[in-house]
């Protein structure tokens, strides 16, 4: 005891400021941690394992669809008599796979990873901020998250099981559905708080902390999506929160909100007095669900722009529009939500409205995604991990947004609303979209984070696997779905006349499923073998040219993240500049001409 | 490494972290209570019949007066620690305490007269939207009295070690609790004149 406590007196001497925070605990060091990168790494490992458990729930789900009225096999047992007798997955355990499943990924897996991970450690590196504006509140906002997450977790266990309405819980379902519901609402209100505390934060983050010379116009791309992303979970998600606390008022206190008039349910008329209106959950919902697509979205464009950008060894094509497309995109992200309801009965003029809306907010979409295609051109790509992650979102995403045109225009979504077109859409945005750029970001800040490099083969494999796969997962859908086959069936589809034709490609998506999580194998594998065995990482490992590979040591210092702060003297991308000597010149490196 | 503008404003924002802060979390307030004020137009203006003249006016308006008369207080609580006079301060802050819980147990009568009636949440959307507008706003004002509690009692002790930060907190607070207030503003002739 007391010679540890002579070392570190002497360590301290030495490099004061460095070690002054040495003295935490373990948990104050690990686990209940004010630093951005600690926290950073907490909210990565957690929704990491969630998309993880999403993942499985969907290839239950995969099976039942290919072989439907078969026992589960392996696992099949496993999930209990009131779940899947002898294996045979009942329908009501398929709806609660279902809407965990969507619940899980977006809410419990995606977000966090995309802004609670990647945006907590790496934005205030990239400001060159010592930590966030309010550390504390970052701590709460990841054991909030986490809180939310076991309360949903923990819904699998209530009688009745968890969730069944849909990831969307429509009412009047949701509003009978069993105890899993309230669970779900609680569980919510846990994740949307969660949100709450994060977005403050990151924006007065960005606003206040970054470092002298950094100007809003030399802010890294990454940067600017974060900034975005934040302003509509700040704004969006509290009418949800309204919604869940109505719903919860309907569910628990006997209200009817959202319960209509002389409903009758497994005819017995409901005791509640009815008067409400079950479209009022869908604009509710809508209008957080629809700038939530983009909060999936536009951090993983964040981490794409920066791949691409260090990876061509080329300033990112069109910075300026690239920022002012991301920032048209969140304000107009609030105003296109009621294309989701075309079908029930709002009206031509308001349909009208929001057909336009949604065919505008196609725009910046474009620019983005074209500026970051021309940013390949003439360009000596080097095709590691994460630029072949980044390459690849780019058609994915193009693919995911060009099928939503026909869903945001009124007269076809008549026909594909409802069906696994839609379920093939925006699977493409989000899985190979942003789940690549995810993947992409992992490769790419992995040697800041642990000072290891990954390995190459193994991340390839996990690459081409991980693509093929997707596509052979995804595309059918489409296909599926403009035959006409409805997303939500038990049975894939087949007792319909109309869907015999495309059935087998059940069995096509459900394989693809399967082997896509063996070659996710490899990135595991990758990531735990990289920890002991991956070779050192330079400082700057990509020879990039944003701060959190200049100025900041690798892995950065705790508390503090670097020996000083650094200051900014040029934009983010200054890469191949004629006339220096190497070919990047990063923002805090002060060159002569 | 200490983090930047806790105390002083930074200059292109005009504002420490903490106001900035606030300012955002009460932009993400206004989303919820504007999604539940629409809610209740859209309850409204859906249905046949609108019940009126079910609730307390005179109590209503007393505690209208209750709250405004505790922004004031909040105020001048802030203003006596920018004038450094502490002990001001906590009799300020004391007085906007007592008003809050003046407040609650008024609001705690109402609803249980609401209870012995038979006034319940699920008697008719009406009565619905009137606890959960006034049962959220309420919550609003505990958390209020939680924290000028804490700034009234333990949490004073920053006056002594860093007092600008310490006025800098009670600002925040006091924004904060300024915004309870207006809710209740908008809330008092929503539910209980139109």
């Amino acid at each position: 005891m007391s010679n540890s406590g002579n070392t570190h007196v002497v360590s301290a001497e030495l490099h004061p400021p460095l070690h002054a925070h040495e003295e935490h605990s373990f948990w104050r060091k690990y686990i209940f941690s004010t630093d951005h990168k600690v926290i950073g790494i907490q909210y990565g490992l957690t929704s990491l394992i969630f998309l993880f458990f999403g993942f499985t729930l969907m290839m239950i789900m995969r099976w039942q669809l290919a072989y439907p009225g078969q026992a589960v096999p392996i696992i099949g047992r496993l999930l209990g008599d009131d779940r899947a007798p002898d294996g045979v997955i009942l329908p009501e355990f398929y709806n609660q796979l279902g809407a965990m499943h969507g619940t899980i990924m977006v809410f419990l897996g995606v977000v966090p990873l995309a802004v609670g991970a990647f945006g907590n450690y790496v934005m205030p590196l990239q400001i060159g901020a010592p930590d966030m504006a309010f550390p504390k509140l970052n701590m709460t906002s990841y054991w909030v998250y986490f809180t939310g997450g076991v309360v949903m977790l923990a819904s699998f266990f209530v009688p009745g099981g968890a969730a069944n309405s849909g990831w969307t819980s429509y009412p009047p379902l949701s509003d009978i559905a069993t105890m899993g519901q309230t669970m779900w609402l609680i569980g919510m209100v846990f994740l949307i708080t969660s949100s709450l505390l994060g977005s403050v934060n990151f924006i007065v983050t960005i606003l206040q902390l970054r470092t002298k010379g950094l100007s809003f116009m030399r802010l890294p791309f990454f940067v600017w999506a974060q900034f975005v992303t934040s302003f509509l979970l700040l704004l969006a998600f509290p009418p949800l929160e309204a919604a869940g606390v109505l719903q919860l008022m309907d569910r628990v206190a006997g209200t009817s909100f959202f319960l209509p008039s002389g409903l009758v349910v497994s005819g017995q008329p409901l005791p509640n007095t009815g008067g409400g209106s079950p479209l009022l959950w869908q604009h509710l919902f809508w209008f957080l669900a629809h700038p939530e697509v983009y909060v999936l979205i536009l951090p993983a464009l964040g981490i794409v722009a920066e791949v691409i950008a260090n990876n061509t060894r080329k300033p990112l094509w069109g910075y300026k529009s690239l920022v002012y497309a991301a920032v048209f995109l969140g304000f107009m992200s609030f105003i296109v939500w009621a294309h989701h309801m075309f079908l029930t009965g709002m009206g031509t003029a308001i349909s009208a409205f929001f057909q336009t809306t949604t065919m505008i907010i196609s725009i910046p979409s474009v620019i983005i995604l074209s500026a970051l295609f021309i940013s390949l051109y003439g360009a000596s790509i080097r095709f590691n991990t994460p630029m072949l992650f980044a390459l690849a979102f780019l058609p994915m995403f193009g693919i995911g947004g060009l099928t939503g045109l026909p869903l945001g225009l009124a007269t076809s979504d008549i026909a594909l609303h409802d069906t696994y077109y839609v379920i093939g859409h925006f699977h493409y945005v989000v899985a190979p979209g942003t789940i690549f750029g995810l993947f992409a970001g992992i490769y790419y800040w992995y040697p800041k984070v642990t000072g290891k490099t990954m390995n190459e083969t193994l991340g390839k494999i996990h690459f081409w696997g991980s693509f093929v796969c997707m596509n052979f997962i995804f595309f059918p859908m489409l296909i599926q779905g403009l035959a006409g086959v409805s997303r939500r069936l038990y049975d894939g589809g087949q007792q319909y006349a109309h869907a015999q034709g495309v059935l087998h490609l059940n069995v096509v998506m459900s394989v693809a499923a399967w082997v896509m999580a063996l070659f996710q194998l490899f990135f595991i594998v990758n990531f735990f073998l990289s920890l002991k065995t991956g070779k050192k990482a330079e400082t700057n490992h990509w020879h990039a040219t944003t701060l959190e590979w200049s100025a900041a040591p690798t892995p950065p210092v705790p508390h503090g993240n670097f020996v000083t702060i650094p200051e900014v003297y040029r934009g983010p991308y200054e890469y191949s500049v004629p006339g220096h000597a190497k070919d990047f010149t990063p923002q805090n490196e002060l060159v002569k001409a | 490494m200490d983090i930047p503008y806790t105390i002083q404003p930074r200059q292109e924002t005009g504002l420490f972290n903490a106001k900035m802060g606030i300012w955002l979390f009460l932009a993400s307030e206004v989303m919820l209570f504007g999604a539940l004020f629409t809610t209740y137009i859209l309850l409204r203006v859906g249905s046949p019949e609108w019940p009126r003249g079910e609730l307390d006016i005179p109590l209503a308006t007393a505690n209208t007066a209750i709250l405004i008369t505790s922004s004031i207080t909040m105020v001048m609580a802030w203003a006596s620690l920018m004038m450094k006079k502490f002990g001001r301060f906590r009799l300020y802050l004391g007085a906007t305490i007592l008003l809050g819980v003046a407040f609650l147990v008024l609001k705690g009568f109402e609803y249980a007269h609401h209870f012995q009636t038979g006034e319940i949440p699920s008697k008719n959307t009406f009565f619905g939207i009137y606890f959960t507008l006034t049962g959220l706003h309420g919550l609003h004002v505990i958390g209020g009295l939680i924290v000028n509690s804490y700034f009234w009692s333990f949490g004073s002790k920053m006056w002594k070690t860093q007092p600008d930060r310490f006025t800098n907190r009670i600002e925040v607070a006091g924004l904060y609790w300024h915004f309870v207030d207006l809710v209740w503003i908008f809330l008092f002739p929503v539910l209980y004149l139109l």
